[in-house]
């Protein structure tokens, strides 16, 4: 049954999706999303939306209560308007925080509505698809193994009320060929999922936690927005320092080492796996790379150039190149890159100063629909 | 709520429950409206309880707001709505599905101790809508007064757009809590009649004193005080050109009546007025309403309900409902306590001239003079009290210790909340305090020519605590939406008389 308040609440809810839109940028850069609650939900916390009026200070009131304790000592509870437990039609509401749960596609919309991200044109490899058997009936016929038990005595009771045969006192149902039903299945085809990222980051030892919080916050948007683009996206996880090695998520966030820097090893991993795993003709392939910019030499940044123009941009959608900036590093990584692919529209650079540029380079990354 | 009807009537093992409890009821002398008891499933009761009672409600996202926070503290297994009872004639009470017996039958002895109070107490008569010419009963067609409520929002989103209507009714229940609880008992105001010109006041006659002899004169009417005089008539006449002549406390009567508003939001203005004087006794009798509904259930449970099997069952209810929690006052505990404190009292006579007059606290703690006058004067505080009241009249200092009852208050410098004193003029004037214009400000319109600028002037009438300064501002700006003109309000912030100004713009906050 729908409910009046359906309406209500759906108006709410809108109002909600607002309010996030207004400060989906605050939400992003304090990262306070990543704990996903559930499978595929996050819970956002929102101010209560009151609606204000002319009442008294916070902590000018005191109040009354009953219990024990002398004047002095601490309340054990902070005292809370509430309701009780609500015995009466009040119109008092308590004191909850409101935390609104979203799906990361409805938030992947927002984000996309909000950044104007455009979607993303498939590179035309849609031809690949999978087989899927999906039981969705019954039937007649069929093999024993996928005989329905149940739909099988239902039949045979039916027939044997209508011949007259059942009796209740003694309920024995036989099941005769006519009444056996098997599961039937109808094959379905899938695009296969086929899009994958590869993240790379530098861990030596410039990059501090911060950097690597940003890191962190900024692949969970573009992982949120790519899933909402291609079902099933698989993800690659690659780490570096002066050697670079393939490691799982939760590594990849944590990890800290020190050491020099050779982005040229990550590169050359990077393409190993595009080789070995996601022939470029059937994937979309998005390499991401975030390091502070500080390589070790200037010949290493040659290879890296020319790993990049011979192996990886051939195969990827896009490249994406983000700069975080830390305190220790030179920064002159992202100049080579802009020296060496200026004009080459696969190549995206972005330097994220602080958290609250992350909006920013997001929508770099992203905004070309590639 | 026809969509209900047909699923929600009572079972059977319930109606007969309820049967015997309304008799029960009737017994021991409450005095109640019919009452109708339907039966909804939980998400049922998050719907209707979100609209405050009223499934019928003008629509608005502030109850899709609460049906989530009820539903989620629901599904969380935070809380549970047993029951909700409306003030109607017939009144009509939900009951949980699923519930048990023993919990349905409290319920039931709850709601009718509740509908009493509706119908018996003072505060109440403010919702009727007047007698029925027949048979004399009070009119509470509340449940019609809100569909029709509903209908005129609903009218007027459908025709302006329902982004208009909602940001004017978000303003409108910014200004919900200003209102004058005295104004439904005051005399109807004769509207002054408006075709009398009014003649401009001209140099105002002192009344002077007959003087007989000549040379009295400057004695008698010593010319100092004629001038004083003579200013005073002035001032007086200046004061009666103002408007509002007297500061006005029900600012959304006043607005509805001067403010310069299209037809629609001068109707939906009167909806929102209208709701809010209808929820305003319910919470000026929140201590009192809640226990007497206490007190009831747990004599009619006890005494009439319950058989052995269900008498724990019953106590184990009862005892949470009555639970006290550290810094939160719990309404049921105080109102039922307070309630048989009173009935006891006037049981043994310890009340009037003698007992007050008495220092002998040992004759004092056995005074038991057998009056038996308990019960009646429950009932008579029943009708004749407000919490304020009841709290001012009846607390006494030995209840205050009997019920360990403490103030508490914000410890600035060891930043937390503390227990502040357990003395009883402390307790007494901070529950009175808490208690007073139901725990809202004291807001009034002095002037709606303020400067001669048709600007509207408020005051808050300062009694100790400031103001929240965030959202004072953001109702100031909700005034102005709704007088069109610049609106100021003056309070005092930290110790400081201010000016809260909002002028169509922006804010501005200014010492005085």
């Amino acid at each position: 049954m729908s409910l009046r308040i359906d309406q209500d609440h759906s108006r709410f809810r809108n109002i909600v999706r607002g309010r996030i839109r207004q400060n989906l940028r605050k939400y992003i850069s304090n990262g306070e999303l990543l704990g996903r609650q559930g499978k595929d939900i996050v819970s956002i916390p929102i101010p209560h939306i009151d609606i204000p009026k002319l009442r008294f200070g916070d902590k000018q009131q005191g109040g009354v209560a009953q219990g024990d304790g002398d004047p002095g000592d601490p309340l054990s509870g902070s005292p809370q308007e509430g309701d009780g437990d609500g015995k009466q039609a009040g119109d008092q509401a308590g004191d909850h925080p409101l935390e609104v749960e979203l799906t990361l596609d409805e938030l992947a919309d927002i984000l996309g509505e909000e950044l104007a991200l455009p979607n993303i044109e498939n590179k035309g490899k849609n031809a690949i698809v999978d087989k899927k058997d999906r039981y969705i009936g019954v039937r007649n016929v069929g093999p024993n193994s996928l005989r329905h038990f149940k739909r099988t005595f239902r039949s045979a009771l039916r027939r044997q009320i209508a011949l007259g045969t059942y009796d209740p006192k003694h309920p024995v149902i036989i099941p005769t060929r006519e009444d056996m039903r098997y599961k039937s299945w109808k094959t379905e085809e899938e695009p296969v999922a086929n899009a994958v990222i590869i993240y790379m980051m530098d861990v030596s030892g410039s990059m501090g936690d911060e950097q690597k919080e940003i890191v962190r916050i900024e692949s969970f948007w573009i992982d949120t927005w790519l899933r909402k683009q291609y079902k099933g996206i698989e993800t690659r996880f690659i780490i570096h320092d002066a050697a670079a090695r393939e490691v799982d998520r939760d590594t990849f966030f944590r990890t800290r080492e020190s050491g020099g820097t050779m982005i040229s090893s990550a590169y050359r991993l990077a393409a190993d796996i595009v080789e070995r795993d996601y022939p470029s003709s059937e994937w979309n392939i998005y390499p991401f790379h975030f390091s502070d910019g500080d390589n070790w030499s200037v010949d290493d940044t040659l290879l890296c150039v020319d790993i990049l123009k011979k192996l990886l941009l051939p195969a990827s959608n896009v490249f994406c190149y983000g700069q975080v900036d830390s305190p220790y590093g030179s920064g002159q990584f992202i100049k080579d890159l802009k020296e060496h692919f200026s004009g080459d529209e696969q190549l995206i650079t972005s330097e994220i100063n602080d958290r609250d540029a992350i909006v920013e380079s997001i929508r770099e990354f992203l905004g070309k629909g590639k | 709520m026809a969509q209900f009807a047909l699923k929600t009537a009572l079972p059977n093992y319930l109606r007969d429950e309820q049967r015997r409890i309304e008799e029960f009821a009737q017994d021991v002398g409450l005095d109640f409206f019919p009452t109708i008891f339907e039966v909804l499933s939980y998400d049922q009761m998050n719907e209707v309880a979100a609209y405050g009672g009223f499934p019928t409600r003008y629509p608005h996202w502030r109850w899709g707001m609460e049906y989530e926070r009820l539903s989620k503290s629901h599904e969380y297994g935070l809380s549970k709505i047993y029951e909700l009872v409306i003030n109607n004639n017939p009144s009509i009470a939900y009951l949980l599905e699923g519930n048990s017996i023993v919990d349905q039958k409290l319920v039931m002895a709850h709601v009718y101790a509740h509908v009493d109070f509706f119908k018996n107490n003072f505060c109440f008569r403010m919702t009727s809508q007047g007698r029925d010419p027949k048979s004399g009963a009070d009119v509470r067609k509340w449940i019609d007064a809100m569909a029709n409520h509903g209908a005129i929002v609903r009218k007027w989103a459908n025709r302006i757009g329902i982004e208009t209507v909602e940001q004017f009714i978000d303003a409108c229940l910014s200004l919900e809590n200003l209102i004058d609880p005295q104004k439904p008992f005051l005399p109807k105001e004769s509207t002054p009649s408006t075709s009398e010109e009014e003649e401009p006041p001209e140099t105002p006659e002192v009344p002077l004193l007959r003087v007989d002899r000549e040379y009295m004169e400057s004695f008698i009417n010593p010319e100092e005080f004629v001038e004083s005089q003579k200013q005073k008539l002035v001032d007086e006449a200046a004061q009666a050109q103002r408007f509002p002549p007297e500061p006005e406390r029900d600012v959304l009567g006043f607005l509805l009546e001067t403010a310069p508003l299209q037809r629609w939001e001068r109707e939906c203005l009167a909806v929102i007025r209208a709701e809010a004087y209808y929820f305003l006794p319910q919470m000026q009798t929140k201590i009192m309403n809640e226990g007497w509904a206490s007190y009831w259930h747990s004599r009619l449970m006890t005494e009439n309900i319950c058989d052995a099997s269900e008498i724990v069952d019953y106590a184990d209810r009862c005892a949470s409902v009555l639970a006290t929690t550290p810094g939160q006052l719990n309404p049921y505990k105080l109102g039922i306590e307070l309630f048989r404190h009173i009935e006891d009292r006037w049981n043994k006579g310890q009340f009037g001239k003698e007992w007050d007059d008495c220092d002998d606290w040992g004759l004092k703690r056995h005074w038991d003079r057998r009056t038996g006058l308990g019960r009646e004067k429950i009932f008579e505080v029943r009708s004749l009290y407000n919490d304020v009241t009841f709290i001012d009249e009846y607390l006494t200092e030995d209840f205050v210790a009997d019920q360990k009852l403490y103030s508490f208050g914000y410890n600035q410098r060891n930043d937390r909340w503390e227990i502040e004193s357990r003395t009883f003029q402390d307790v007494k004037s901070q529950l009175l305090t808490s208690l007073t214009n139901a725990g809202n400000p004291i807001i009034s319109v002095v002037d709606a020519n303020h400067q001669n600028r048709t600007e509207l002037l408020l005051e808050h009438r300062h009694q100790g605590a400031d103001l929240r300064l965030d959202w004072a501002k953001e109702v100031v700006k909700a005034l102005s939406r709704i007088w069109s003109r610049p609106v100021e309000i003056h309070t005092i912030v930290d110790e400081k008389p201010t000016a809260l100004r909002y002028d169509g713009n922006d804010h501005s906050q200014r010492s005085l």
